[in-house]
Formats: structure tokens, sequence, C-alpha cells
């Protein structure tokens, strides 16, 4: 039933239908509403039975879940930003013993400058984790990557990210219809672990590995990350079966049929850019987009076919490694390596800057005039930052940048745009 | 689409105002979307959420940068903010106020705006009347709502019945219902005024 | 003479007042001395000659093997233990066993504990274990969210004094002038400094847990008898073992039982036990003797008597070892009542 209710109430709600047994909650915003939500159905007895752990840090969060899913329990946890670097050595560990624990992140910037809002820093910080990382376009498809990934997870005993953008889904009222339970107990079948820690069949996990088998170790967590490019399209044709409706899978492409210009996006972002593409499209412009809903592992089979007919690429990216560009964009390069496009990386909605339709029309404009520079950053205040250039270049003590760039903006209260 | 932006202050209820707004239009059959600017405001400090509504899906995720009609909860921002940003002479405005424009002293600046687009609401002193407690978001839908015709009264006072039980809820309501009333009878004068 | 058919099990008992395990009822003795013990930690395993860590991680989850029935999960930091232990496939843990990271084995812990009790199976019981590093240091903050939680679960801090896995550098539970690579002996204050380090039980007992003792390889009884007692408890309890280490401490490996009974038969480690955060029991000192005696035979200690000598330092921890004994009432004499005192203050 379709219902308007906020994205993290959704998220809650179908991650209690997919039966956690043990759920671990530390708070970060923009995560709370989701793992509140989880609390408080596991206090009224509503989710039943789960363990719901306050833990003291999201080191433990990620921690107390790999007890529980070594121990044979599905495992669920959420975090953002900071968290996400928190428990960053437990997120590796949990990939690398091959626990299949669900973590949703509500994506955010990372400081310093501390900054609470949406951008993708937290989750490309993650891509080398090990981890599957699935990226949500509307809160309908971030409640239902849950179902999914819970089952992508447990098939292949790997964990999985669901990455939503912070705030922009988490916080952003909507209508969703939350998977019914009936459907999901069809879809996800009871968690039967690969490796279980039991009194009657004694194992050791978590045991050190030298250089004699470390790379074969290493290895097979690649070739299992590599099947699930052939499983997650099989798991959304199912979903799709089994739910009514698409959600999921590796990528998915809107317009590029006879488009010269195509954009590469993750998350919400694709919709303002399916509505900037349209307005272009109306004035002539053969432009498309292709959404990647798998980033890890990265489809490049997919993308390098989607793209194959692309004279030109622009890939929009909420994050980008410093001194050296934008992450996505190297993937999508790396994909499209012997093609003939033009490459375009464009960082957009870096700490909550909102990327507006008009912006990114602008770009697209520059684009099919051949203006646009392989980087740009969207909406960049020049002045603001060759202001504070000149201060450092006369000043020995200039100060701390970031305080200096928000004196020289003034007091901005309440900023819309 | 029509588009909403709501003003207000940390405290006021600027995003639940966005939020039952977008279930009235959803439990009309419409598509709608609603979501906060996002802040670490604490109370008191300006705060801003959005609305959209529309007879199709809704993809884009931008704030409200043009919107059709401004819900101004606390009259203290109008030197604070630039609430009129983005806004066409088309464009609605409501203000929680018991002044006039004029003495607002926004006159000049809306006199090219549709006049009938154009109210202020008492909605602070409804609320204390109704609900002994100076919270006029709920009061001021059932102004927008007499103000546009974007949703029904009907529908606001559905969601607002959704989104707080019990004596709050019957008593947001009776606000809500009153703050209609008077704004649709400020409506009618003016009609009035200008066919006669 | 059923004794008489048992594989003889071999004990170092150097300078020991215990009465030998063959003089007791069958009943009575250790589960060290059954042949039929559990072997949780195996022999196999890659740990120094006379590694106290290794007797003593044998020696409790033995105990706790027996008091659950096999029932037993046992969760491991990072350290000395885990690496010794493993590599896989030559593991030596005959126990369900999960290694995480250094700094979480008490929230893992928990999660196996969660696992277990939503499951149902409320027999199985979650043992967490960690050196010094991994409990007072590292592991400290996932320690105290399991304490406060009262999760259920005995953590085992197996206590060195250092980190003795990356090569002997200071801890928080590192004694003072104690030479470690990290603090070295030289200068005019050589070795660890003083007024520093975590008294771990006691900040255990602070969070109000149902069960904190201490105990050392020295006395296999009372260890044993500890952790049979703490399975038959609910909720986070704590067991803190020292535990000699013959390479950080510079003692002969032989020494490793006889190093251990000296530090408590010296006063400078306190073997008591607590139940929600008040001493009930001590074990008293059978023959008293000087710090000397426990600080000359460990080369970490070696500059307080080389030369001349440190007498002045030598004498700033006898005093800590007196503190101690007047604090626990260590005494055969004493009564054990000024630490209940001042923690239900």
């Amino acid at each position: 039933m379709l219902r308007q209710i906020e994205g993290s109430r959704g998220v809650a709600e179908t991650v209690a239908r997919c039966r956690p047994e043990v759920v671990c909650a530390y708070p970060i915003s923009p995560q709370t509403h989701i793992i509140e939500a989880i609390g408080e159905m596991v206090k009224a007895g509503q989710l039943s039975p789960c363990e719901f752990i306050n833990v003291e840090s999201e080191f433990a969060a990620m921690s107390v879940s790999i007890g529980a899913s070594a121990a044979g329990a599905r495992a669920y946890t959420a975090t953002a930003s900071q968290g996400l670097l928190f428990m960053m050595e437990a997120v590796y560990n949990a990939a690398g013993l091959g626990l299949p624990i669900v973590m949703t992140l509500a994506n955010r910037a990372i400081g310093a400058p501390i900054n609470i809002w949406n951008d993708h820093s937290d989750a490309m910080a993650a891509r080398d984790a090990g981890w599957i990382q699935l990226f949500a376009e509307t809160n309908q498809e971030a409640a239902d990557l849950h179902v999914l990934a819970f089952r992508l997870a447990e098939e292949l005993s790997l964990p999985v990210m669901v990455c939503m953008d912070g705030f922009i889904l988490t916080h952003a009222v909507e209508g969703i219809d939350v998977p019914d339970q009936r459907d999901v107990d069809a879809f996800l079948p009871s968690y039967e672990p690969r490796q279980v820690l039991d009194p009657a069949h004694p194992i050791s996990i978590g045991a050190m590995v030298g250089p004699e088998a470390f790379t074969e170790v290493r290895y097979l967590s690649h070739l299992r990350q590599l099947d699930a490019l052939d499983l997650i399209p099989v798991l959304a044709s199912q979903f799709a079966s089994t739910f009514g409706r698409e959600s999921g899978g590796l990528i998915h492409s809107y317009e590029t049929n006879d488009a010269t210009t195509i954009v590469v996006a993750l998350g919400s972002v694709l919709g303002t850019i399916k509505d900037a593409v349209d307005q272009r499209r109306a004035l002539g412009d053969r432009v498309g987009v292709v959404g990647i809903t798998t980033f890890r592992p990265f489809p490049f089979d997919e993308v390098r076919r989607a793209l194959a007919n692309a004279q030109r690429v622009i890939v929009i990216e909420k994050a980008f490694s410093v001194g050296y560009g934008g992450v996505l964009s190297a993937d999508v390069a790396s994909a499209t390596h012997d093609a003939t496009i033009s490459l375009h990386s464009v960082v957009a909605g870096l700490g909550g800057r909102a990327i507006t339709q008009h912006s990114l029309e602008a770009i697209l404009d520059d684009a099919v005039h051949g203006r646009l520079d392989s980087v740009t950053f969207l909406d960049l205040d020049l002045d603001i930052v060759e202001s504070e250039r000149a201060r450092i270049d006369t000043q020995r003590r200039s100060g701390p940048s970031a305080e200096n760039v928000l004196s020289d903006l003034g007091t901005v209260a309440s900023r819309i745009g | 689409m029509f588009q909403i932006r709501f003003h207000g202050r940390g405290g006021q209820g600027v995003v639940t105002a966005a939020e039952m707004l977008s279930v009235a239009a959803f439990d009309e059959g419409k598509f709608s979307q609603a979501f906060p600017s996002f802040g670490s405001e604490r109370t008191g400090a300006p705060v801003v959420s959005f609305c959209r509504i529309d007879n199709r899906p809704i993809r884009s995720r931008e704030p409200v940068i043009k919107p059709d009609a401004l819900i101004i909860q606390d009259v203290t921002l109008l030197h604070q903010v630039d609430v009129f940003a983005g806004l066409s002479t088309e464009g609605y405005v409501l203000i929680n106020t018991s002044k006039s424009f004029d003495e607002l002293g926004l006159g000049d600046y809306l006199r090219t705006f549709h006049r009938e687009r154009l109210l202020t609401c008492p909605a602070t002193e409804i609320a204390l009347e109704y609900l002994g407690r100076p919270l006029p978001n709920a009061v001021l839908l059932g102004g927008f709502a007499a103000l546009t015709g974007q949703v029904t009264l009907e529908s606001i006072t559905t969601a607002i019945g959704e989104r707080f039980t019990g004596a709050t809820g019957d008593q947001n309501v009776a606000a809500a219902t009153a703050a209609y009333q008077l704004v649709a009878k400020a409506e009618e004068e003016f009609d009035r005024a200008t066919t006669n | 003479m059923i004794i008489m058919t048992r594989q003889p099990v071999h004990f170092y008992q150097v300078g020991s007042f215990a009465v030998g395990n063959r003089l007791l009822e069958v009943s009575d003795r250790t589960v060290q001395s059954d042949p039929q013990r559990f072997d949780s930690l195996d022999s196999g395993h890659r740990a120094c000659q006379g590694c106290g860590e290794a007797l003593g991680a044998r020696y409790a989850l033995d105990a706790a093997m027996r008091a659950t029935g096999g029932q037993l999960i046992a969760v491991n930091a990072t350290g000395c233990l885990e690496v010794f232990s493993t590599p896989y496939p030559e593991t030596s843990w005959r126990i369900a066993w999960l290694h995480s990271l250094f700094g979480n084995a008490p929230a893992v812990a928990t999660g196996v504990a969660a696992a277990m009790k939503v499951k149902g199976m409320n027999d199985v019981r979650v043992v967490a274990q960690a050196g010094d590093g991994g409990t007072v240091d590292i592991g400290f903050g996932c320690l105290s969210g399991m304490f406060e939680r009262n999760d259920d679960v005995l953590f085992i801090c197996y206590d060195n004094e250092a980190y003795m896995n990356t090569g002997v550098q200071r801890s928080g539970a590192t004694p003072p002038a104690a030479r470690t690579a990290t603090t070295e002996a030289v200068g005019p204050e050589p070795g660890n400094v003083f007024g520093q380090g975590k008294d771990m039980p006691r900040l255990a007992m602070a969070h109000g847990i149902s069960y904190v003792a201490t105990a050392t390889v020295a006395d296999l009884h009372d260890l044993e008898n500890k952790v049979e007692h703490a399975m038959q408890l609910h909720g986070a309890r704590y067991l803190h073992i020292l535990v000699p280490c013959p390479l950080g401490w510079g003692s002969a490996s032989c020494d490793t039982i006889k190093v251990a009974r000296l530090a408590q038969e010296t006063g400078l480690f306190p073997v008591f036990e607590a139940e929600n955060g008040v001493v009930t029991g001590v074990s008293k000192i059978r023959h008293r003797t000087s710090v000397e005696s426990y600080l000359s035979i460990q080369k970490r200690f070696r500059h307080l008597f080389a030369g001349s000598g440190r007498p002045d330092i030598v004498a700033r921890i006898q005093a800590m070892a007196d503190q101690n004994i007047a604090l626990y009432g260590l005494l055969a004499e004493d009564a054990p009542a000024e630490i209940t005192r001042e923690v239900s203050a």
C-alpha cells in the first residue's frame, strides 16, 4: 500500500520486514530516524525476535554486527559519514570475514570542516572495503534495495551497504509502498550461514593468514563480488515478479537510445538530472542519463555498453579524491577506455550544496557546445577561493581556511539554494 | 507542479507543516514531496522546508528555488532572510501576522503581485485561542487551502488528524478550520470589493 | 587407584605452598589435572617457552568449558594469544572461536551473545579474551560499553603488562619503572613513569557488574574456581589474570609460575573478587616478601639493581605494594574492609 511517509520510516519498516535478528544503533545524522524507528518496533514487540542494542560507538555497532553474524544471526545497522570512518576497521573486517551484514549508509560529507549535509564522500571512502555498494535513486528504491541487499548478502556471504542520500532521501516525505511482509518472506528465505560459531561443530574464524594463502583468500572475495554482477540482475528480475515493480539491478538508462551526450551519476540526483535532460531534449539536444545502482562491484561491461554510442559522457559526482579528481569518473573512464569518448567530470553537491536543475542544464548546454572542461566544480565561487589564496600568499599566519571562507562569505541565514 | 516554501523558526513546526501538506495532497491522489532545509538548527533559528504537489511523479530533488507559494510562519524573518527569493509576481504569500502588508512595510514591494494571492493571517493568535500554545503551522495550512485551493480543507484536517492524535489533533483541526474560514471570508470580501 | 590409570600432568609449582592435586579427592582436583580435560587451547601452538598467557588461556577456557558443559563460544582480540594459536589450519582452538580485531572483542562478544539470545540458545555462553592492550587501551571503549549494557559475556584479560605481540611496548597496564621498548631504562627516571596506568579491575567494579575477579597463573585452584563461579552468573563479568611473559619481563621461562606467585605474595598484584562493585574476598598473602624478590628476577627491572642500584625507586614500588596490602587487607590478620567501604561510598 502506497503511503506518504518519510524515507527513513520506509527503510525502517522494510528492514523490519526482513526480520533482522540483531540490530545495532549508534546515533549519527542523518541515519538516526531509521534506527529510532526500528528500536521502537523492537521495544513494542512488533519486531520479534530481535535484539536491539544501543552501542557506544559505530566501531562497536559494526563489531557487534560481526559477532552476531558470525554466530548465525541476521544483522543490520546504519551509519553515515564520520560514523562510517569510525567503524572502518570493522567494515573491512566484516567483508574480509565474509559476513552478510546489511548496513544503510545515509550519505553525508566527511569533515573537516564538519558538515552534516549530503554528499558521497563516505561511500567513496569505503569503496575498496569489499562491501557491495548499492545506491538508491528514490525512497521507494531505498526501501526495496534493503530486501535485495539481505538476499544478495546471504547468497554470496558478503556484506552489503545500501547508500541513500542523507536528508535528501532520508528526511524526504513521499509516497512509498513498503514491501509486503508475505512478499518479503517469499523473496527472502531465513539466513543459512556458510560459516557459523557452533559449540557442536567448533571452528576457528578469523585466524591469521600468511603470504602463502592471503592472495587466494582475497581473490576469492573478488570472485564473489564478480558473482554479484551475475546475481544482481537475476534478483532484480525476481524482485519485479514478486513485488510488481522494478528495483535494484546494475545500471539504469534513461533516454540513451539516440543520445550523443550521456550523464552518469549515483543516487537521488538522478531525478533532477532527468528533469534537466527532458528540458534539454525539448530544445533538441540528444542527451540521456545512465544511473549506476550497483557501484561495487562496478558493472564495467554494462557501463561500457550503455555508453558505447555516446560521443560525450558527463559524470556528475558528489565526491572527489583530493589531489586526484572524480572517483566515479575514474571508474567510468576505465570502463570506456577503448572508446573515443570525451569524458567530463562535474563535481557537484559537496557538503549539501544544492544541485539545481538550472545549473545542470547549463552544464549540458556547455557540453553539447563543446565548452565543458574535463573537470568542473559546479557552482564554485571562485572569488571566495581567490580571496583565500591571496591571504595564504601574503600572510604566514593566514589562519584556518574554512573559517576565513565563511568570514569572506558573510552571514548566510537559511540559504535556500 | 505547485511548489510551496515554508519559512519559520525552529520549534514552530515548519518541517511538520510541509509534511502535513504533502500528506493532504497525497490523500487527494496527487503526487507530493516534502523535505526540510536539512539544517542542524536549534530552537529559534531560521528554518526552511519545502513541499511539491503534482499530478505526475516528482523526480526533482533540488530545493524549491522558484516557489508558487510562500508560507511565512514568523514575521520577524522578513528582516533576516530573503524569504521572497525566487517568488514571481504570480505567487501566493501567506504571512502569520495580525498586521497588514502595508503595516509590515511590504506594500510597495508586493504592489505588482495579485492582491487576492496575498494574505496575512493571525495564526499565532488563533493557535493560542484553540491550542493554548503559539504553534501556527497547522493553522496556516487551513489558511493555505483557502488561499490557493491547491488542497481541500478536508484533506488538511485529515492530514492533521493523522499527525496529531487526541485533543491536540482536534484542537489543531479546529484552529486550521478557523483559519480557513477567516481566509475564505477575506477572499470573499476581496472578490466583492473588486467586482463592485 | 584411579589416579594410576590417568595420564600424568606436569606442573611447575616452584615455591608453592599448594597441596598437590594427587593428595586431594578427585572431585577437589583442578580441571587441568583431569586427563579428560577439554584442552580448549591444544598443544602445538607457537607461544614462547614458559608463556603465561598460553597457560592462563587454557586454564580459564578449560574451566569455562567444564562449567558450561562444552557450550562455549570464545571471541579473541588481536594479540599474542590470537597470533600464536593460529594460523589456520594449525589452529590450536578446539572450541568455537572468532577473532575480529584488536579493539573490538567485547563488542563482537556482545553480538555473539545477542545471536544466542535471539535464537533461544541460552545454554551457549560467551567468553571474550584479550591481552592488557586489547583490554585497558584499544579495547577499553568497547569493554566499558559491554559492561555498562551488562551484556552476557565473561571478559578475560590476560595481563602481561605490555604490548608483547609487537615487541614489548608500554601499555596502560605497564607498571612503573618497567623497561619496555617505548619506556627504555635510560635517563634519570628509567623505565615507565610513576603515577600512570589503569586499575582495570576497579574500573570494571565501578560499572557495577555482577562479578569482577583477579587471579594469577600461579594459583590454579583459585583461577578455575573464579571461572567456574563467573560462568554460574549472567550479565557482564570480568576476570583479570596476571600472566608473566618471559620475553617481555626478562624472566626465566621456568620461572613463570614463580614470578606470578611473587607478584601476589609481595602485594603488587592483589588477588581478590568482587560482586556488584563490592570486594567479597581476597587471597591472603601466605608468605609476605619484599618487592626486590619479585623485581630482581626480571630483566625489565634490572636497571633498579645494576651498579649502586636505585633503592629510591624500589622503595616507591614497595610503597605501592604496602598500599595494596592495606587497601585490600591482604595479610592474614587484616580484615578486607577498606576497599569495600571505599567502593560503596
